[in-house]
């Protein structure tokens, strides 16, 4: 199977549903001439013309708003946002108009669009650059999250979002778009809403999403060389939620650990460790514990973001501390 | 400042402790939190700890002697501090305490709780030692507050070396170890848990539910059954009953049950085994015996010892019988009798009654029955009552089996039938519970096919 980046298997799927579906088009700032900030869509402008990827001024709002408007009249745009911290100035967008249209037209206009862009935090962008935002965005009905953290995940699962005839919020990993993995030559999809089980072990359960999946395998590697073994399950999706993967792992483990990018306060891993309480009650041999970002604004200092990060040692603390190890 | 040492609640139902042993001495520079004193509250031994920091200047209580919550047991102050006025308002409290138990009508004394069981009185410290502001209260007001500066507020229970305490008494347990106890029929309360302030955990019912059987082998019918016995502490209705009725009738307030059995079936069962030889002949006294071994096994409330302050429910049935001997009444004991096999009881009762008549039992052979059975049925007695052997609470007289002429439709037919009378211990066993227990052994003794069940 070929090694192809977390960037290349996105301008794969990119490529290959544009090529099977015209309505798809491609909008953002830099995404044709300059082939993406992350060169995520190069080739495109050149393979597909302009009129289907299409740069866009720096108004966030404005070209989620013309994406939403062409997704209502039966196209199928996919906006790229540079990054989510920027999405901020489209969220009226997101949120107002992509998620709620369907339900305030009584079911007259589904907005099939994608909103996609690199998510969280990269190396010393500092506290307005640095932010998770799946937490936010899974709060509001009427939208997907998803959160791909391998080349596999990320093409199977934009294929599946721009096919959906929702509006989904596709969420990268800045930090992954240079990671290798396998995929597949033959064509292939994720459908949303599936958890991952990326490592199998007995002894407790890693809960995760996104670019901490990586931090998750890399912690069980590490922790399998003590002798302790967990499962690795990726939500991949967020919004909804895969409940039954959850429970599965947990009832076999009996302990878990939650860990995600973003903060504590209502983030991604609260919703996680309600269903575990609810679901898994009786199988449960410990408290569940979190790791996630520093409950402060991302430090521009090198020392002090990478003390605000959650990590691979974090990661193995909360382990060692639900098996009661420490 | 001084800071008075009381004797704490260190069980949620404790109402009185015994200090066993004093760790400090007084003199001794002692902090917060230190460990004062082993205390026995009505569960276990626990430990007191210091509440201040200083020296312990005075032992109030001595080791060996009871105290009931919220008696001052000592003081803790500076070096120099002067607590004669504390030492004072413990003596007084004390001769107020005693006072009380005259129960005049100038007694100043309310009791701390409802009285109804005994419960120790909280005296009230003398009103002289408060400045004499409040007149002395009326006597024998059951429910009443306990004035506050007799009886401050019990210090939170000092967390317990175990499983248990520290939280309410409660034992700490993973939602997961619970599931896992119930399905398995274990008793929580049994385990040491080996997770964070003891907490019970999954390894914990693992270990518990690999240990050897005889340690934790959850025997039907007694599901809960864990080693050879169990100490129940006495309920105050428990004590109340032990003192009251050991005063009218005493010092074992015993009562009598008697019940008439039919021997119809019994005596169908060993003539059908006699017909198939002679190896299989079982006596009347045989069927008797597995029958109670049975019965106590399913009623393990009778399978007890009194103790004193306790009553012990034992896990394994331990059946004594009654044999006379040239030297008198000695009482072998069929070990496990319930586990064992009609043949073998009879086997083993034939071989112990011999034992005893030359004198050869050795002591391990007549100690540790917990319920005996008596038969003088073989000296043609009807019916008996039989003395109950301390600390066993029961035993079981066995009269002669008769035939009996019983209604019978609109006449009469003759029956072999047998009476038994069951002495009790009304300290540990009620009437009801003994009469519950003759239910159980009249449908097996009626209905013998259930002995194989």
């Amino acid at each position: 199977m070929p090694l192809l980046t977390y960037r290349d298997a996105l301008n794969q799927a990119l490529r290959e549903e544009m090529h099977r579906d015209d309505r798809v088009f491609l909008m953002g700032e830099e995404v044709a001439v300059y082939q993406g900030a992350y060169k995520v869509s190069k080739g495109l402008l050149q393979e597909f013309g302009e009129m289907r990827v299409v740069d866009t001024p720096i108004t966030e709002l404005g070209f989620a708003g013309v994406g939403v408007g062409a997704a209502m009249v039966g196209l199928r745009p996919i906006i790229e946002f540079m990054t989510w911290n920027f999405a901020v100035l489209a969220l009226d967008q997101v949120l107002n108009s992509a998620a709620k249209l369907f339900y305030m037209s009584g079911g007259q206009f589904n907005i099939p669009i994608v909103f996609r862009g690199p998510n969280g935090a990269a190396l010393q962008l500092s506290a307005q650059h640095s932010q998770a935002f799946e937490s936010w965005l899974a709060h509001i009905p009427g939208l997907k999250v998803v959160t791909p953290g391998t080349p596999y995940d990320a093409k199977g699962l934009l294929k599946s979002a721009i096919r959906d005839d929702n509006p989904v919020c596709f969420l990268e990993g800045e930090m992954l778009y240079n990671t290798k993995g396998e995929v597949p030559e033959e064509e292939y999809l994720i459908p949303l809403g599936q958890a991952d089980l990326k490592r199998e072990g007995d002894q407790c359960s890693i809960i995760t999403n996104g670019k901490m999946a990586l931090v998750a395998m890399q912690a069980a590697d590490q922790l399998a060389k003590d002798g302790i073994h967990v499962d690795v399950v990726d939500l991949r999706t967020v919004r909804p939620m895969d409940v039954a993967a959850i429970k599965a792992s947990v009832e076999k483990t009996n302990r878990a650990v939650v860990l995600e990018e973003g903060w504590e306060i209502c983030g991604i891993g609260t919703q996680v460790v309600d269903y575990i309480q609810r679901e898994c009650f009786d199988s449960l041999d410990a408290p569940v514990v979190r790791v996630h970002q520093a409950d402060t604004p991302m430090p521009y200092a090198k020392n002090l973001e990478r003390a605000a990060k959650p990590d691979v040692p974090k990661t193995i603390a909360a382990v060692r501390k639900v098996m009661y190890l420490d | 400042m001084a800071t008075k040492v009381f004797m704490e609640a260190l069980s949620p139902t404790m109402e009185e402790g015994r200090l066993v042993k004093w760790l400090k001495n007084e003199g001794d520079a002692v902090k917060s939190g230190d460990t004062l004193a082993e205390v026995e509250t009505d569960k276990a031994i626990m430990e007191l700890v210091a509440r201040g920091d200083g020296v312990l200047r005075k032992r109030l209580l001595g080791e060996g002697e009871t105290g009931p919550v919220g008696k001052l047991i000592g003081v803790i102050a500076t070096a120099g501090e002067n607590i004669d006025a504390l030492v004072a308002e413990a003596a007084s409290a004390a001769s107020a305490a005693s006072a009380a138990s005259g129960a005049g009508p100038a007694a100043q004394v309310v009791a701390k709780a409802p009285d109804a069981a005994g419960a120790p009185s909280v005296p009230r410290a003398s009103a002289e030692a408060q400045g004499g502001a409040s007149p002395p209260p009326p006597t024998t007001v059951a429910a009443a507050p306990p004035p506050p500066q007799a009886a401050p507020p019990a210090p939170p229970a000092a967390p317990a070396p175990g499983g248990v305490g520290g939280n309410g008494g409660q034992v700490r347990s993973s939602p997961l170890a619970r599931r896992l106890a119930s399905e398995r029929g274990l008793d929580l309360s049994r385990l040491q848990g080996s997770g964070p302030g003891g907490r019970i955990i999954k390894r914990d019912i693992e270990s518990a539910a690999a240990a050897p059987a005889a340690a934790y082998a959850p025997a039907p019918p007694r599901a809960a059954a864990a080693g050879d016995f169990e100490d129940i502490p006495l309920t105050q209705i428990r004590k109340t009953i032990a003192k009251r009725l050991a005063e009218s009738i005493g010092p074992i307030p015993t009562f009598y049950l008697t019940a008439e059995f039919d021997l119809s079936r019994v005596s169908e069962m060993r003539a059908a085994m006699l017909e198939m030889g002679d190896e299989f002949k079982v006596s009347i006294n045989d069927v008797l015996m597995k029958a109670v071994a049975t019965a106590l096994a399913q009623h393990p409330e009778v399978n007890v010892h009194w103790l004193g302050d306790r009553i012990r429910h034992h896990n394994r049935v331990h059946l004594g019988m009654a044999v006379a001997t040239a030297d008198g009444l000695i009482v072998p004991v069929i070990f496990d009798a319930d586990r064992k096999r009609m043949s073998e009881i009879s086997r083993e009762a034939r071989a112990l009654a011999t034992l005893a008549r030359e004198r050869k039992l050795k002591p391990e052979q007549y100690t540790g029955s917990t319920f005996s059975i008596s038969n003088l049925g073989m000296f043609g007695i009807e019916q008996f009552t039989a003395i109950i052997n301390p600390p066993e609470t029961g035993i079981l007289a066995i009269g002669a089996a008769q035939d009996v002429a019983v209604p019978h439709g609109d006449g009469y037919v003759t029956r072999k039938r047998l009476k038994v009378t069951m002495s009790c211990d009304h300290r540990a066993v009620d009437g009801a519970v003994g009469a519950a227990f003759l239910q159980t052994l009249r449908r097996l003794i009626e209905n013998p096919l259930m002995l194989v069940y």
